[in-house]
Parts: structure tokens; sequence; C-alpha cells
């Protein structure tokens, strides 16, 4: 009776990264209608980060992170500041490519820093586990959901009740109005993509614990937490959370009880059987509204 | 006598050839209720979109309290003590009115992003004195009962009344106000005639008003001035600009005779360019 609670531990912290990742995609979704290609790239930044200060450095490990998430978060805003913004005005689609440019680069840039090869993150869990009632839940995987839960209380509350927060949605509704009652919009931008950052450095650093380590190809969890934010909706950071979890649930159930004849990797496929099959009923997913125009 | 409010010189602004007005010059005294009337087409949004900083214009000034108002960035405008409502409203459909109104005061909230985001107690008690803040202009503009609805569910005379509160939220020294009463029934004419009036008189206010409706200017304004085909035609008190011959030709004409034949009907008229 334990295998069925053991496989929905694992899904369920799989689905907190796939949150944070999909949190990162609709901070800057939300407020400037950009989809960020390089939301996976910067979870593998934020993944090299916490093991080069962890590791490379020797700073505590918490340190370690905590100055990850600050860099990460800095880096967000910088890159949004010093290139994004000389693309204001240009097609929502010219800032698209632009980040699927800084995608490329970072890809790029970390094999040809560190090679190719594994490295190890520095965290103190490791592989290390313990065992509740004959299920074994791996340290690194209640961390995972531990941090992520005190990240979006966090986000929640700020989105909420703090100015900026107001101001990010502001602008989501309507960047015109948003300036002409004095938000000042550019801040927010370069608000979101820092969050998107600080959020990707903990994501990463995740990704990266047992069973899996620091190694280039980290970055494609982002597209496996695609059909996350297809599923909950893009412009929404409830939506992203709910599908992050729904999806990380499915991929691990479907690893673990998926029929032979459906092959090796159907867990793989799973996801997005499931976001095509909510798409058929709720075409924007499940938390976004069909947009409305007034003509 | 003091410095005007609002300067206004020698403003042009063309589109390429056409032109939407030129060479206004107007000023607008602190604690006045001033109006900008004009048929169709004569340049009243143009000019509106100018003073909101939404246009550049092509040549001429602003000075806004003895500074170049011409200067300032859109979202610094608040800051400058310059509020504008819309006129296809400027609300925010996910926010509740509370929350429309609480994102004017923006500008005058001092703690900053890591602050307000790590919940001090600094932060929390300046939340609470500005929540305070727009409920009272949620009082004063009579919707306080609507303050935790959803924006979007509010019938339209209600989210002009909003979008009213939260330019006084503000707390501008001159507020624009993009005819205020368009498209709106009887009586939520009234109501909106009412609340204007009001805040001229309650609230150490500059208003400057662009509207269509001839009446309710009429009733409120304290002057006038009347723009066709983007040149003023006449300035002064509601009495005096009703008696004006030009006046009475260009915006109240058709039982009038229609006047010198020069006035080719649609020929010069600018397309007044919307959003």
């Amino acid at each position: 009776m334990t295998a069925p609670i053991q496989l929905l531990f694992q899904g369920f912290a799989l689905g907190c990264i796939y949150a944070l990742v999909a949190l990162g995609f609709t901070v800057v979704y939300r407020a400037s209608n950009v989809i960020n290609f390089a939301q996976g790239s910067m979870l593998l930044v934020g993944a090299y980060l916490v093991s080069v200060l962890a590791t490379g450095l020797n700073l505590p490990f918490v340190l370690a992170v905590i100055a990850a998430i600050a860099l990460l978060a800095a880096g967000g805003a910088a890159f949004q500041m010093t290139v994004l913004r000389r693309m204001l005005g240009q097609p929502v689609f010219v800032l698209v490519m632009v980040t699927i440019g800084l995608s490329i680069v970072i890809d790029a840039a970390i094999p040809a820093i560190f090679g190719g090869n594994a490295r190890i993150l520095g965290d103190p869990w490791g592989a290390s586990a313990v065992s509740v009632g004959g299920v074994t839940l791996n340290w690194v995987r209640i961390w995972t959901v531990l941090c992520t839960g005190l990240i979006l209380a966090l986000y929640f509350v700020f989105d909420r009740y703090s100015r900026y927060g107001l101001a990010m949605r502001a602008t989501a509704a309507d960047e015109e109005a948003a300036l002409a009652v004095g938000v000042p919009v550019g801040r927010v931008y370069a608000l979101t993509w820092a969050i998107a950052g600080g959020v990707a450095a903990v994501g990463g650093l995740f990704l990266a614990g047992f069973p899996s380590s620091v190694n280039p190809a980290l970055g494609d969890a982002a597209l496996r937490a695609f059909p996350a934010i297809i599923l909950g909706g893009l412009a929404s950071p409830p939506g992203a959370v709910v599908g992050g979890i729904t999806i990380g649930i499915v991929q691990v159930m479907s690893s673990g009880y998926a029929p032979a004849w459906l092959g090796t990797n159907f867990s793989d496929v799973a996801p997005y059987v499931v976001m095509i099959l909510v798409l058929l009923c709720r075409p924007y997913g499940l938390f976004g509204a069909a947009p409305v125009e007034r003509v | 006598m003091t410095a005007p409010m609002l300067e206004v010189r020698d403003l042009t602004l063309r589109f390429g050839s056409i032109t939407a007005f030129e060479d206004l010059s107007f000023d607008v005294a602190r604690g006045e209720l001033f109006a900008v009337i004009g048929p169709n087409g004569a340049g009243k949004t143009s000019l509106f979109n100018v003073l909101s900083r939404a246009y550049v214009p092509t040549a001429g000034s602003v000075r806004f309290e003895g500074a170049d108002l011409l200067r300032l960035r859109v979202s610094a405008l608040a800051g400058a003590g310059v509020a504008r409502t819309f006129q296809n409203l400027g609300l925010f459909g996910e926010l509740t009115t509370l929350e429309n109104v609480l994102i004017g005061r923006h500008h005058l909230m001092r703690s900053g992003t890591l602050r307000s985001g790590l919940w001090l107690g600094y932060a929390r008690r300046e939340e609470r004195r500005h929540r305070a803040a727009a409920m009272e202009a949620l009082e004063f503009a009579g919707i306080a009962q609507y303050a935790h609805a959803p924006i979007g569910t509010l019938p339209f005379g209600i989210q002009k009344r909003v979008e009213i509160a939260r330019a006084l939220a503000m707390e501008p020294k001159l507020m624009l106000l993009d005819e205020p009463v368009a498209g709106m029934s009887v009586a939520e004419r009234e109501e909106i005639t009412a609340l204007v009036r009001r805040l001229h008189r309650e609230r150490d206010l500059t208003l400057l008003l662009v509207e269509h409706d001839m009446g309710m200017v009429m009733r409120i304004a304290q002057r006038v001035l009347v723009l066709d085909f983007g040149r003023i035609i006449a300035v002064g008190t509601p009495a005096e600009v009703q008696r004006d011959e030009r006046v009475i030709r260009a915006y109240l004409g058709e039982e009038i005779d229609p006047g010198p034949a020069e006035r080719s009907p649609e020929a010069g008229r600018v397309a007044e360019v919307r959003r």
C-alpha cells in the first residue's frame, strides 16, 4: 500500500519544482505578454551558481542559496533593464526572440565554462531519507516541498498586499492606465524579471538534487513545465501552481503505473495528454479567462 | 494675482500634414473649473492627450506651476500633481474597486520593494493609512459600498465615479477630466455633474474638463474655452461664451444661419485620433 503514497509524494515534490518554473513564466507573461524562453536556462544558471558558491567558494549552504537567489534576481532585473528595455514599443514577438537568444547563449556558455560533466551541488542532505510508516521520504524532496510552500506564500502575500504587487496586477490589466496613475511600469517589468530569476534559482537548486546532479541538461525541465503553464492558464500564478503540481504528479504516477504497451517513456508524454484533455474543455486553461475585447 | 496653474503657449499639434490644433494659448488659474468644449473634431481630445502627455506637441509650451510639463514622463505626472480620468475608462479589470483607487496612491507610498515585500511594521502602517485615504475618496464619490466588489461587475456610471475617486485619491493639484459624461444616461450625467461640482467646491483642486455635453459645461464651468477647427474661437464665462456669435455658429449651429460659405463642412475637419 505504500508504493502509491511514495509515488504521490515524489510527484508532488517534482510538481513543486514545476510550479516554481511555471510561476517564473507567468509572472513575466502576465505583466508584459512575453513568454520567457530563457526561464529554463535561468534554472540552469541557478543550479550552477549554488554549486559554485557552495562547493567552489565553500560558503555555508544556506548562504550559498540566498546569494544565488539574490544574484539571479539581480541578473534577471539587469537583463530586463539593459536589453529588453531597449525593445520598448517593438512587437512582443521581438522580445520573445531575444529571450530565445538569451537561452541559447546561456546553454552554450555553461558547458563552455564548466565542461559537460556533472558537478555536485554541495547540499547537506544528499541522498539521505527518512522513513515514515514504510514510505521513504528523501530529505531533498521534503525540503523542496517546504521551500516551495514558503516561496509561494511569500509571493502571494507580496502580490496581494504590497504596493508593488498591486502595481504588477495593475500593469497586467492595463499598462497605459497604470502609467497614467503614476505606476513606474518600467520598474514593474524589472521586478517581474527579478522574481523570475529568484524562483529560477530555487527551482534549479532542487532540480539538481538527488537523484539528479548539476549538469547542462537541467534546463530541459522548463520544457516539461510548459504543459503546466498552459494547463493553469498562461497569465495566472495560482494556475501555475496547480498546473505544476498536477503535471508533476501525472508524470511520476504514469511512470509507475502506465501499462507496458504504452512504451517505456510514456511518463514524458502523459503531461501533454493531460494538457490537451484540459484544453479541450477549457481552451484558456484552468484559471485562464477568455480575452474580452472592446470593439 | 498669483501665477496661473497651467500656462499653455502657442501649442500646436500636427499629424503629418493634418493639423489637430495650432497656436493655442490660454491660462488656467489656480482653483478654477475650466472647460474646453467644441464640436466633434475640433481638437479637444488631441489637446487633452497633449496635456496628459500621451501626444508630443509639434510646437509650443505647457507650464504647470511654472515648470515645463512637457519634460515630465507619463508616470511622473502623478508625482508632479496631475491626475487624469479616461473617456473610455482606465480601470484595472482584475482588481477590486478599493484596489483600483489604492493604486492611484502608488506615487505617495514610500516603502520600497524590499520593505513592502518583507512586510515590516512601517510598510504595514503606511498601507493602512493609504487604504483609509482610498476609502475616504470612495466615500466622497458616494460609492464606498462597492469597495470590495470586482470592478468589472459594476455599471459604467459607477465605474466612472471610481475613476474620479481614484484621481482624487492621487491628491493632485490639477485634475484632467476627459469627457466625464460621455455615453451616460441622463440620471448618470446628473450624478457625475454633481460630483464634479462638489469636487471643485470642497477640495483644493484645479479642474480642467474636456467635454462634449454643452449643458453640463454651461452649468458648472467658471470659464469655457471653445475650440473649432483646432483654433480657439472664444474664452470666457459660460454666459459670455453663449452669447458669442462665432460660438453659436460653430457649436450650437443648426437652428441659426450656418454663416459664411468658406466653412466647407467636413473638408478641413480633423479626424480626431482616438485610441
